[in-house]
Formats: C-alpha cells, structure tokens, sequence
C-alpha cells in the first residue's frame, strides 16, 4: 500500500498560539480515517494545511509527494466546514462550476446521485434546505475521482437518515486507491465505518491506530476512549 | 438482513457473527451467491475494509468460498453448516448458563425457569 499523505513535524502557529505541534502523520491508501478531537484540538487546521489554505509555520507536508500547490489540489477533493458556493447559484451551475474547475469530476455520476435524491438540479442553493444543501455538497465532492478526500465535518447538523445517506454516499464513491479523512467529533454515529482513528490533543497527535486494533486491545469502542482521553 | 452493530467489540467479528447467524437461520442458503463486498458494506454502513476482512475470515473457516470470476458463495457443505450450528448454539447456552451461575441460580433452577417461560409463551 502506498502513502498519500506524509507530516513531518508539522507546526501551524497563529502568532502565539501554537494550533498544531510537531506533527508526524503518514496515511495510505485505501482506508477511511476518522480524525477525532475536541472542538479547538487542530482538526480544521490539519486540513486547510493539506489544502494549501494555510501554510506550515515549520515542517512538511506532503501529498503523493507534492507539496500543497497546484499538483495536490488535483487530487484532493475537499469539503470544507462552511459552504463556499454563492446562494444565487442553481445546483446545475455548481455542477458546471466543479466541471470547469476539476479534471477529475465525473458530472454523470454527480447527476446520477441528485436523481436519486430526487432533487431538480435547475433550483438555487438559497432554496435547499441546510441538510439538502450539504447533500449536495457531498456529492460534487464525492464525484471526483480523487486520491485523497478531505471531508471536515460532513455529518455536522444533519438528521440520523441524513447522515445514513452520507456515509453510504461515502462508502459507495470512494475507491481501494483514494483514502478519505473525515473530521468530527461525532464519533459513536461514525466509528462503525472508519478503518482507522486520529485523535488530536490540543494540538499534539495522541493516537493513531485501526479501530478494530483500539476494540480488541482495549475492549471499548472509540466513542468511549475518546472521552477518556478528552475527559475535562 | 438487518445488520445490529454494537461498539465494543472489533467491527469484522460482529460481521462474521452475523453472517454466521444468516447461515444457519437459512436467510442465506448453501450455495447462495452474495453480494459484493461493496454492496454489503453500504447494507451494514461499515467500511469496505472491514467487510472484506469479515469475508477472508469466513473463506478461512470454509463457510464462504470466491470463484475468480463469479463472486463469493455460501458453502454447500451441509456437514460443516451442521457443526457451526451446533458450535453457534453451544456458544449461546453458555454464554447464558455462565450468567445464571453469576446470578446465583442453579442449573435446575435455570431449567425451571425455561420451561415455565417456554409454557407461558405457547399461550
């Protein structure tokens, strides 16, 4: 199996806070990771890193070997917290928007799955529902044939059928050859589709093990060791 | 097939359990075809991994076997479908005899218990 992503020693400082410290990751293909940790821990940061929104105060980062640029963005897929897409727009001009944007973007398959949801793509964003609408978002994501997926909160503020739909959407669109990190604190409504888990401490990396590996050493579920790790 | 995970124990055993349990309830049949590793994956919202771990574990045990080109299979050995029944149900009984004896009640208590239960239910 191959890498995709390597950290090493991977430090964002915003003046004298220190958001991430001297983080050494490395995630291959192929698996779904789950990267857990409180509200304020590193997570977002982590992944605007990978996605050339920040820049490291120190270290590297990596992705199949380029730094975040032009080459990564290729092959990263990712959606973020907050919608970006104008509300004026229709969901067919979001879909045009990804075509335009992203080589990798399979628009069939992304009007494959709003079919499904019976969702008429001549309406505008505005008018969606907030659940609708991260939907959406999903799957314009979901239907690049990316190598690494970047999900940061996907299942925030959505209703449990809902949040069925995501994972499935999730497992459904991913391939053996992309991993797809998914960030939440959510974790007991996810822990059952996740291959491997990160827990981020205050900006320290203070796990990093497969999820049937933490079940069968520890005879818990990740739900309740990370609120033994993150106890207050 | 309803998949019911719960979350202490390694997703691909409670896979296996149940596909074992499948088996020997006849919701899957010797020889009967499954689905893909993919298509079971999203039925039970687990990751694909996981599920194929379950099935490796399976084809180790003889109870599910791969043809290259057609996909996976419920085994059509009857004998070994016999003795994982008779292994699953062993397991059943014990687990529950080991927490009678936790409780405190004995065995003829215990069957006491069942037939006066088993009665109450026929009615």
């Amino acid at each position: 199996m191959s890498v995709i992503l390597e950290c090493r020693s991977l430090t964002k400082k915003y003046g004298s806070t220190t958001a991430l410290s001297d983080l050494n990751l490395s995630l291959e293909r192929g698996r779904i990771v789950g990267l857990l940790g409180p509200n304020g821990s590193g997570k977002t940061t982590l992944i605007k890193l990978i996605n050339g929104l920040l820049v490291p105060s120190s270290g590297t980062i990596k992705i199949n070997g380029f730094e975040p640029g032009v080459e990564s963005k290729k092959i990263v897929s990712y959606l973020p917290e907050k919608t970006y897409l104008p509300d004026w727009m229709k969901v067919s001009d979001a879909i045009n928007f990804f075509k335009d944007f992203f080589a990798d973007f399979d628009e069939k398959k992304a009007y494959e799955m709003l079919d499904h949801l019976h969702l008429d793509s001549s309406k505008r964003l505005k008018a969606l529902s907030k659940g609708t609408k991260e939907k959406v978002q999903l799957i314009l994501v979901m239907s690049r044939k990316a190598d690494l997926y970047c999900l940061d909160e996907p299942i925030g503020g959505v209703d449990p059928a809902a949040r069925d739909y995501i994972l499935n959407t999730i497992i459904t669109n991913y391939n053996e050859n992309a991993c797809v990190i998914i960030s939440t604190h959510l974790i007991a409504d996810i822990e059952n589709v996740l291959d491997e888990v990160i827990f981020i401490k205050e900006g320290y990396l203070q796990l990093h093990a497969s999820v049937d590996e933490i079940r069968e050493k520890e005879g818990k579920s990740i739900d309740s060791l990370f609120r033994e790790v993150f106890r207050c | 097939m309803q998949w019911e995970l719960n979350t202490d124990k390694p997703v691909y055993l409670q896979l296996v359990e149940q596909i074992q349990a499948g088996i020997i309830s006849g919701i899957y049949k010797p020889g009967d075809k499954l689905p893909s590793v993919r298509d079971l994956a999203i039925k039970a919202t687990v990751s694909p991994n996981t599920m194929q771990r379950a099935m490796t574990e399976l084809e180790r045990d003889g109870l599910v076997y791969a043809n290259r080109t057609s996909g996976r299979f419920i085994t059509s050995d009857e004998e070994l479908i016999g003795k994982l029944r008779k292994q699953y149900i062993t397991q059943v009984i014990q687990e529950f005899l080991d927490k009678m004896d936790l409780l405190g009640v004995n065995l003829e208590e215990t069957i006491s218990y069942i037939n006066m239960i088993s009665d109450n239910n026929k009615k």
